[in-house]
């Protein structure tokens, strides 16, 4: 097995959830497409560590995991507020801060 | 060596298929159910790479508790489950242009920096014993910081969810 397999699973998924976080409209897809660039991140994290006989990498994708379950809490819990002060999760419908 | 490549194109056929239709599916119950597979299929590769403790994380956080979080939120935001709203907005050629970029710049510099370097198959293979050492005695600061982080997004998501 090559180590590129796995860097341009990476690449490839991290484009991915760039794509989603950028077009789509709801928030909580939004939330989702950042889930699947931390999961890119964290397949590096995995592989390198592998490559170079350390343990280190899957220490730092376990914190990886911890801090994006603590992410996902957080937005959804935005999200939430949002939908409860404007009953809409439509991105596009947050302009406040237009300039 | 022929058997982990064949399961690693069966599984990064899944995983680039459904992570695919995850962005361009228009029904967001279905996103969520593509998203859980996606998560599978990287749990599957790190069982692959022998990182069996993440794999074991992978599935209990992610799929387990992660989703459940994402299927409430849909369903308390009351995002309607059909083909209703538009879910892509008008800008998608400009998000799939800077997705094309990121993508073909981080893959260029990947394949130009490790061209034909084949991964490392007879290294140690850390168990989770090992994995719990390294945590606990190198990494035993940004564990506590990670404890304290949980906690405050626990209490922050309560703050923030509440009615009144």
């Amino acid at each position: 097995m090559l180590l590129n397999q796995f860097l341009i699973l990476g690449a490839f998924l991290f484009a991915v959830g760039v794509y989603g976080v950028l077009a789509r409209r709801n928030g909580v897809m939004v939330l989702m497409s950042i889930e699947l660039m931390l999961n890119a991140v964290n397949i590096n994290l995995v592989v390198f560590g592998v490559q170079h006989g350390v343990v280190s990498g899957q220490a730092f994708a376990l914190f990886v995991i911890a801090v994006a379950a603590a992410e996902v809490g957080v937005g959804l819990a935005i999200v939430l507020l949002l939908y409860r002060n404007r009953t809409s999760i439509d991105v596009e419908d947050f302009d406040l801060m237009r300039g | 060596m022929v058997a982990q490549n064949i399961f690693f194109g069966i599984i990064t056929a899944i995983v680039v298929i459904s992570a695919l239709r995850m962005v361009t599916t228009r029904n967001i119950v279905h996103a969520a159910l593509y998203l859980v597979a996606v998560l599978a299929g990287l749990g599957a590769l790190y069982i692959l790479l022998t990182a069996e403790f993440v794999a074991t994380t992978q599935v209990l956080v992610y799929i387990g508790a992660v989703m459940v979080l994402f299927l409430f939120g849909i369903m308390l935001t009351k995002a309607p489950l059909g083909n209703v709203m538009k879910m892509t907005g008008t800008q998608w050629p400009i998000a799939a242009g800077v997705a094309v970029l990121i993508g073909g710049v981080t893959v260029y510099s990947v394949i130009d920096r490790f061209g034909s370097d084949r991964l490392v198959t007879d290294g140690p293979i850390f168990r989770t014993a090992d994995v719990s050492d390294e945590v606990f005695s190198t990494y035993i600061i940004p564990f506590e910081a990670i404890s304290v982080l949980l906690l405050a997004a626990l209490i922050g998501a309560i703050v923030l969810a509440r009615k009144d």
